[in-house]
């Protein structure tokens, strides 16, 4: 079987289990929503501060949110030893990480466009510069799945998983934050040309760390 | 049993015993002559006063970072590589990442209270202070991993890979945070013109402190590394003694 064609394979069995349990829908999303709630309370939304600051915002909440679809993403292996079964399929460790890290992106694209549309109604944002925007949130979510997927299989064998892979994943997602923060912000600015240099961050970040996974994913997986 | 302590003494140390005792002893002597030199012979700065003198601290405690994060870096590498696989790279890496973190909180507190008197704030959203800090929360992770039981091995290999996943990570934060605050920030408190040239005996001063920092890094390092390997041994003796305990209460309950 070709490359794409054993990522595909896993993609589609991670995106078939989400379709059928609707965990993404019925819990992250909501969780999502209402952190994006919660920062109207933190910040007074009289003062008009939640349009100034809502592409961190936005991004601050849809990292929590990942970081639920991350763990989840390895909790479906856990059950009914799902892992060995994976494990003893005969797929290249590599397309299994891209399938897993595929599976990922398109759960968070969803969850972006869902709160992003509420961000949008709800703090007041005018909506311009939808190249950049797309482009950004395209990088960024890539570079998101491909940390979070090589951390996900990293913790996922150890009892502390829930409470170490925020720590592992938020810093090292540190300049992802920062990118698709300043991105967003030069792109509703109107200031598309400062954004792109953003994008091109996000781009390598997440091309760098799809390489690292691609190798290290084999290794980890074999001890989860 | 006497005979295996020797052999056991040379496995548990990471340098000869005299070569460790001779760096604990350039050690103390550097950090006597830091002391000497940065608080009595060293003349308080023009503009900054004494406040400075923190700087012969603060900026050897940063290298000393710098030093221990890359050599966690290449005793992961050498882990790594079959050819080179060593528990030693491990016990190195783990030992070297933790002085490391520890050398990044000192960084860190020093650079605050040195920012107090003459900034006039104890943090500010210099590019240089917000990688350092994102950089204590990497190794922060990595120890955590670090901390969790597991089988030696295992546990090496995805100490390796986070140790890895960070390196690479830690340009890009800086890159990034350097982009950010030049990009988004006019008016800068931190101008460069207003650094005073360090000449004479504060440079001299300086280069004291990196040494007393390096070889205080050595010792640290040397140090841990036994300590590491005295763990190892205590959890194999725990174990065979509750293994011997368990066989004994059976056949006791036997007969």
């Amino acid at each position: 079987m070709s490359l794409l064609a054993e990522v595909r394979l896993v993609a589609a069995k991670d995106l078939r289990i989400e379709v059928r349990s609707r965990v993404l829908l019925a819990q992250v999303l909501p969780f999502g929503a209402i952190v994006v709630l919660l920062f109207a309370f933190a910040l007074d939304p009289d003062r008009g501060i939640l349009a100034r600051v809502a592409p961190g915002l936005f991004w601050i909440a849809v990292l929590l949110a990942a970081l639920l679809a991350i763990g989840r993403a390895f909790a479906v292996e856990q059950a009914h030893g799902a892992r060995d079964g994976l494990r003893l399929a005969g797929l290249d460790p590599a397309s299994v990480f891209l399938g897993k890290a595929a599976a990922i992106v398109v759960q968070l694209l969803v969850l972006e466009v869902v709160l992003g549309l509420a961000v949008v109604a709800l703090y007041g944002v005018d909506l311009r510069g939808g190249a950049v925007l797309l482009a950004a949130a395209v990088a960024a979510t890539l570079g998101l799945a491909s940390t979070g997927t090589l951390y996900g299989v990293l913790a996922a064998g150890l009892r502390a998983r829930e409470t170490l892979l925020p720590l592992l994943l938020l810093p090292v997602l540190a300049p992802v934050m920062l990118g698709a923060t300043r991105a967003f912000e030069d792109a509703l600015d109107g200031a598309t040309a400062d954004a792109w240099p953003w994008v091109a961050l996000l781009v390598v970040f997440a091309l760098l760390y799809t390489g690292v996974g691609m190798l290290a994913f084999g290794p980890l997986w074999e001890d989860a | 049993m006497n005979a295996t302590v020797a052999g056991a003494d040379a496995r548990t140390r990471l340098l000869p015993k005299g070569l460790g005792r001779a760096i604990d002893a350039l050690t103390l002597l550097a950090i006597g002559a830091l002391l000497v030199f940065g608080l009595v012979i060293a003349p308080p700065d023009r503009f900054q006063g004494d406040a400075q003198r923190i700087m012969y601290l603060h900026v050897p405690a940063a290298w000393a970072m710098y030093l221990a994060f890359f050599v966690t870096t290449l005793a992961s590498v050498l882990w790594l590589v079959p050819r080179t696989r060593s528990m030693v790279w491990d016990r190195v890496a783990g030992s070297s990442a933790e002085i490391g973190l520890i050398l990044t909180g000192l960084t860190l507190a020093l650079g605050s209270l040195w920012g107090r008197p003459v900034w006039g704030v104890w943090w500010a959203w210099d590019a240089r202070l917000v990688t350092t800090a994102v950089l204590f929360f990497l190794y922060l992770g990595l120890l955590a991993l670090r901390a969790i039981p597991a089988d030696p091995t295992v546990r090496a290999r995805r100490s390796a890979i986070t140790a890895l996943i960070v390196f690479i990570d830690v340009p890009i934060v800086h890159f990034s945070v350097n982009w950010w605050r030049t990009l988004h920030q006019e008016a800068t408190v931190f101008n460069p013109e207003l650094n005073p040239q360090i000449e004479g005996t504060m440079a001299l001063t300086l280069w004291i402190g990196v040494l007393a920092f390096t070889l205080l890094y050595l010792s640290l390092l040397d140090r841990r590394y036994r300590l590491a390997t005295l763990e190892e041994g205590l959890a194999e003796r725990e174990l065979d003694a509750a293994i011997e305990a368990r066989v004994a209460a059976a056949s006791g309950s036997a007969s």
